[in-house]
């Protein structure tokens, strides 16, 4: 079967906060008309609407139904929702549209990571017999894996910490973005350890946000957008659950799933990696083989804010925006998901 | 022993009275948000915790000779279902570390202590719990660590109540 030409031909994304009192249908009601009003058309003219969030984030089963009144469900719509980040609800759309079921979809995503202890909730997410009665945090499970590459020569905290310096100066340009900063390495290095040998820098800064996205297929896409992000390879791998049947100082389902979706076939000027921490980042970069040539992050990625179930969405978002202004030609968009990387999405976008 | 008989309770949340009253005029009925139903572990989780209960550690072997521990149900790389059982010692090697200097409750030390992916004695594959060890400066790559059980053993995980130091760093 012939795949068809899918493009991202528009995206909105909710600035960053912290303890917001929104609920998700007063936070995404702007963002899809924002989207739709940018992309120029109508509610009736999407065929498919798919939806990532979490509902152990809301505490609240099936609370993510309510976010259907954002989308409004009169006329009948196909919607859909993945319990997940906004990324993986972004691959079922593209699947749905290579069916030739529907042209259009609208993917949305939001997550309020900051009204609970997040590292905490995210450890529910183990084995319920193994590792979750010990309520290992997720900086704990991360900071295990930082050890490991640290010890193995994989990477040094310089490196890491190079990563933060670099990811919270780009977001002094990133309206979107929470955390900014202007520090050296040296004063990071400075910093004592939270989670040893992880410092506070090394850990993503939970936000609430979210965002949305418009694919398209073939001709509908050129009208659309005058430069639509084709979607030329996407794929999805998962690492073993057991903790400690993983390497520790290297990502195999992100190296399977880059190989898998072209990634290596040609340059990548800018990648949008979803890494929470710094040494992942590191870890990514290795296991996707990106080089110095590509401009890695430039949003300052999800260590300055990571909305958690719309963290991998904004990856795609910001990907996609630099085809737009034509400031790339071919991008890598990344989603994880699961302790220490254990799912890994990848996505290679162009220009054309 | 009897591996049927082992079962989880699940209750998660639980909150409100637990009984009803009357508080003046007003009548106050309990609320409780749970899953209030049991389960069994399963044929290998309960030999598995009813060894642990009985101070004892267990682990099974693959099909490529790794064992495993906590055993492992199925091959990881046939997914054939493991039935041939390994006795281990209570001692491990620490193969990462993290530490804990906040104690979350709940966490198996209310004072500040050492993650570990451990590597018991005979098995292969690591496991994840904690090391009282001090400080950090106790601990590293290859430290050798001994179980301490707890007083009070249901089956579980936490049967382990967290590994000891017990030589150097080798």
């Amino acid at each position: 079967m012939a795949l068809r030409d899918i493009a991202i031909v528009g995206t909105v994304q909710r600035p960053s906060e912290v303890n917001s009192t929104f609920t998700s249908v007063e936070i995404l009601l702007p963002v899809i008309q924002q989207l739709l009003d940018k992309v120029g058309i109508e509610r009736s003219d999407i065929g498919f609407w798919c939806h990532g969030s979490c509902d152990y984030m809301s505490g609240q089963p099936f609370s993510f139904v309510a976010a259907v009144d954002a989308i409004g469900a009169w006329p009948p719509i196909i919607e859909s929702h993945v319990e997940a980040d906004g990324a993986l609800a972004l691959y079922e759309a593209w699947v749905k549209i290579q069916t030739g079921e529907v042209d259009v979809a609208l993917v949305f995503s939001n997550g309020k990571t900051t009204s609970g202890p997040i590292d905490q909730i995210l450890s529910l997410q183990t084995d319920p017999y193994m590792v979750a009665p010990l309520k290992p945090g997720f900086d704990a499970l991360a900071a295990l894996q930082a050890r490991a590459c640290l010890d193995a020569g994989v990477m040094t905290e310089r490196q890491m910490a190079e990563v933060a310096s670099r990811s919270r100066r780009d977001a002094n340009n990133n309206a979107i973005a929470f955390t900014k900063g202007n520090e050296s390495v040296e004063e990071l290095l400075a910093m004592p350890y939270t989670m040893n040998p992880l410092r506070a820098h090394d850990c993503a800064t939970p936000v609430d946000g979210c965002n949305a996205v418009i694919l398209a297929a073939g001709d509908i896409a050129r009208r659309l957008a005058e430069r639509p992000a084709w979607i030329r390879g996407i794929d999805h791998r998962i690492d073993t659950q057991r903790l400690g049947a993983r390497s520790m100082i290297e990502s195999s389902s992100a190296a399977i799933a880059a190989q898998k979706a072209g990634v290596g076939n040609d340059r990548i000027d800018v990648a949008e990696i979803h890494a929470p921490y710094t040494h992942q980042e590191l870890l990514l970069r290795n296991a996707m083989g990106l080089g110095e040539s590509t401009h890695i992050n430039p949003s300052g990625g999800a260590l300055v804010a990571n909305p958690l179930m719309a963290a991998g969405l904004a990856r795609f978002a910001e990907a996609a925006e630099s085809i737009f202004a034509a400031s790339a030609d071919r991008v890598l968009a990344h989603c994880t998901s699961g302790p220490m990387l254990q799912q890994n999405l990848v996505c290679v976008m162009e220009g054309e | 022993m009897s591996p049927a008989s082992r079962w989880r309770d699940k209750k998660l949340f639980v909150s409100g009275t637990t009984s009803h009253a009357m508080v003046g005029d007003v009548f106050v009925a309990p609320l409780e948000v749970s899953y209030p139903y049991k389960r069994t572990v399963g044929t290998l989780l309960s030999r598995f915790f009813t060894s642990l209960s009985e101070c004892r550690l267990e682990g099974t072997s693959g099909s490529d000779g790794r064992v495993y521990f906590p055993p492992a149900e199925f091959d990881p790389l046939t997914g054939e279902q493991l039935s041939e059982w390994v006795s281990l010692s209570d001692m491990g090697t620490v193969t990462t570390w993290a530490w804990q200097s906040t104690p979350v409750e709940g966490q198996p030390l209310a004072h500040p202590f050492a993650w570990a992916l451990i590597t018991i004695d005979g098995a292969d594959v690591p496991m994840l719990h904690a090391v009282d060890a001090g400080s950090p400066e106790n601990i590293a790559v290859g430290t050798k660590v001994k179980v301490r059980w707890a007083q009070d053993r249901p089956g579980g995980v936490t049967d382990i109540a967290c590994f000891d130091v017990v030589g150097g760093v080798s």
